[in-house]
């Protein structure tokens, strides 16, 4: 620091005098009014923006890809690109499971699903999986789908047997509706299932369902359903007892034929046939017994087993 | 007369073409400022949605889709005077108004006030042969009419039929089909400086633009000041320009004379600047913004100040009151307003049976020139402001813009001229066939 201050006025910069700033001329140059009327154009204006970009990214694009070895190397780069999204840790599926589905079913259905775990979800075709699951007779319903943290879920709905159906080529287990659930070896395998037979029983599965309900009070004693001509049904029971129901309304005829029963036992007493063909005019077809007792009161000859009449020599020896 | 007549019907030509593409600019070429509309014209207009006010008086086949205006540069006196700068302008103005609207312009309409406008009375006589006025006795009776002669070097602007008589009917705005022997008419002719018309036509083909029509600034200006009443009944445009003043009398919606009076604002701005010493920038925003013609006494005591940029701290400070500046401007005023009443005299324009006189231009909107004008000019005085057009910004709706409007609407709908008719066919093949003659002489 110095040691004498200076008092004096300070010396005034002496600033140049701002320059009065250069007004641009506000007229556009005659280039430049021409360049924008010829930008107003409507044509010009359109190859401008969009066919010289278009031709130039096109332009490039070809040139760039005419050669072999480049075509080659991008088609084999975006192959690669695909793959290795593809393969990527999210996208992998490594468990499956299958719920809803009996041991037998489920082993068929691993069997069957021809996916080797893990595998990426973009190579599993649900949609084709599950028309080949439904294929298989036991199944009724399958939903398939891929769930968060790579499961294969597979929530089965297995048809509930209802019948047996015993036909020419064996004995098949049915639902409800009539489709075929598996097959077995002897009616013996399922003893709770009731049995049908005939021709056709499988088509009115329904009917036949409803006639076993209706034939509650007598059902311990019931064998079976046969499908008639794949027309009407019978109802066999044990000792050989039939009950022949009509066409049309055989419920309402195992009703009426079931209220006889228990009104005056008829199913007790020796009759082979309960004919309920035609409703308004039911008919009995008596045992050989019964009508012995009868033929007997009468005096007339007896029949024999074959329902013939017998001789007097075979009645002298019996 | 015969090429006048060529050149204009190609005018006409082009305008018509430049209808059918549906874009028009107006451009007005004053002494302070140009400004250049872009006309769309799209049908009739009726269904277009406006803001309150309907379609006006048939101004709606057309509206407003850009406007520019900017100072104008190298004009004096509403001449061109330097051409290269007039250009610059135009270009100016007209990338504007093209940045605005969205559109190219190729085909303008032009005005212009300067070119010491002067007004002829013509007519004309034919005798009918058919005994029925025809068309073409319409075309051979301006054909008819007498031609004085204009002096070197003029050109027509507008010849225009006023009025058409048959035998003694007379005051007939249309004759075709009356009956009877003697076909007259009336037309009035406006010529102007064929070197100034020229330097006009020079200017804008250098800018790229068709000029498709050329007006007389005062007409143009008249035709949308005027409403309809005025015009059919009579009346005078007084249109305050910066260069000059025009003066256009009109009756029966055509116009019957016109002149122009050089002086005019700028003229004002340089009284100010000698009289209060100030620059002319200073000059001029103590005229629009400060100006007057009648000093009050709270005008003695409104001081404004004037400012400066000279580093002298007494003349920077400087105030002047504005009775000062109303006292300046006044005299100036008058002395325009009296030039004007000399022009009205010369018209003969007290033997019209109205005499209502309208105010337009940027001038008029000097407060209290009314009053002013009342006392010179006569009782019937209004300021007019131009007539709405659609699609037209708030800020160009001032009376500066009535020159503008008016071309507009020249451009919409053009009076008849001479040159609508066709050129009886008796008076120009002969020199053309006499061309072809000497032509073939020279050849073989």
């Amino acid at each position: 620091m110095s040691a004498v201050i200076d008092h004096r006025p300070q010396q005034r910069q002496l600033q140049p005098p701002p320059q009065p700033r250069q007004r641009r001329d506000p007229a556009p140059s005659r280039l430049q009014y021409r360049l924008e009327r010829v930008w107003l154009k409507p044509l010009y204006r359109r190859v401008i923006r969009v066919g010289v970009p278009a031709f130039l990214i096109a332009m490039t694009a070809g040139l760039w890809l005419s050669d072999q070895d480049r075509r080659a190397a991008l088609g084999a780069g975006v192959a690669g690109l695909v793959d290795k999204v593809q393969s990527r840790e999210e996208f992998q599926v490594r468990m499956m499971t299958i719920e809803g589905a009996s041991p037998v079913v489920d082993k068929a259905l691993r069997g069957m699903l021809p996916v080797d775990l893990p595998a990426s979800s973009f190579d599993i075709d649900l949609t084709a999986m599950r028309l080949q699951v439904m294929q298989l007779d036991a199944v009724e319903s399958i939903d398939l789908r891929i769930k968060p943290g790579g499961i294969l879920s597979a929530v089965v709905k297995e048809r509930v047997p209802a019948l047996l159906w015993r036909h020419a080529a064996g004995i098949d287990i049915l639902d409800a509706t009539g489709n075929r659930v598996a097959s077995v070896t002897s009616r013996d395998v399922r003893p709770d299932l009731p049995l049908i037979a005939g021709d056709g029983a499988d088509l009115e599965t329904q009917e036949a369902l409803q006639l076993l309900d209706a034939a509650g009070p007598i059902l311990p004693r019931v064998r079976g359903l046969v499908r008639r001509g794949e027309r009407r049904w019978d109802l066999v029971l044990d000792n050989n007892q039939r009950i022949m129901l009509p066409e049309e309304g055989a419920v309402i005829a195992l009703q009426a034929a079931i209220a006889l029963n228990r009104s005056q036992d008829m199913l007790g007493r020796d009759i082979q046939v309960v004919d309920l063909r035609s409703p308004s005019r039911p008919v009995l077809r008596l045992g050989i017994d019964a009508r012995n007792s009868i033929r007997k009161a009468r005096g007339l000859p007896l029949l024999g087993p074959d329902g013939n009449v017998l001789d007097e020599d075979d009645r002298k020896r019996g | 007369m015969v090429e006048l007549y060529q050149t204009q019907r190609a005018m006409r030509n082009i305008r018509r073409a430049a209808l059918q593409r549906g874009v028009v600019g107006i451009l007005d070429i004053g002494t302070s400022k140009i400004a250049c509309l872009v006309l769309k014209f799209d049908g009739t207009g009726t269904d277009r949605e406006v803001d309150g006010v309907g379609p006006m008086a048939g101004q709606a086949n057309f509206r407003v889709i850009g406007a520019a205006t900017t100072r104008s540069r190298g004009m004096r006196r509403g001449e061109i005077d330097t051409m290269a700068e007039t250009e610059r302008a135009i270009r100016t103005v007209v990338a504007g108004a093209q940045k605005v609207a969205g559109c190219r312009v190729d085909h303008v309409i032009a005005c212009m006030s300067g070119g010491r406008p002067a007004s002829y009375g013509l007519d004309g006589e034919i005798v009918l042969e058919s005994g029925k006025v025809s068309e073409h006795d319409v075309a051979s009776v301006l054909a008819a009419c007498e031609t004085p002669d204009f002096g070197r070097g003029r050109e027509v602007l507008h010849a225009q039929p006023v009025n058409f008589a048959v035998d003694n009917r007379s005051g007939l705005s249309d004759p075709r089909d009356h009956v009877g022997n003697r076909l007259a008419c009336d037309m009035h002719v406006l010529t102007v400086d064929e070197d100034v018309i020229g330097n006009l036509v020079q200017c804008i083909r250098r800018c790229d633009l068709e000029l498709a029509g050329v007006a007389s600034a005062a007409y143009a200006s008249a035709r949308a000041a005027l409403v309809e009443d005025e015009q059919e009944l009579g009346a005078a445009c007084i249109d305050f320009g910066g260069g000059g003043t025009g003066v256009s009398v009109f009756i029966k919606k055509h116009m019957i004379f016109s002149d122009n009076v050089q002086i005019g604002g700028n003229l004002i701005t340089q009284d100010i600047v000698q009289g209060l010493r100030v620059p002319l920038a200073v000059a001029e925003r103590l005229k629009t913004l400060n100006g007057g013609v009648e000093a009050t006494g709270r005008d003695d005591r409104d001081m404004i100040a004037v400012g400066g940029e000279t580093g002298d701290w007494e003349a920077d400070r400087r105030v002047v009151s504005r009775a000062d500046v109303i006292g300046v401007m006044r005299p100036r005023v008058e002395e325009i307003l009296v030039h004007v009443r000399q022009v009205l005299d010369a018209a003969g324009f007290d033997f019209m049976p109205s005499q209502q006189i309208v105010l337009t231009g940027g001038g008029s909107q000097i407060p209290g020139l009314d009053g002013l004008a009342a006392r010179i000019l006569g009782p019937n005085i209004r300021c007019g402001r131009p007539l709405r057009i659609d699609g037209l910004a708030h800020q160009l709706t001032d009376p500066s813009f009535s020159g503008a409007v008016g071309l507009a609407l020249f451009a919409a709908h053009p009076q008849d001229e001479w040159w609508d008719f066709e050129m009886p066919a008796e008076t120009y093949p002969a020199r053309s066939l006499r061309r072809a003659y000497r032509w073939f002489r020279n050849n073989w």
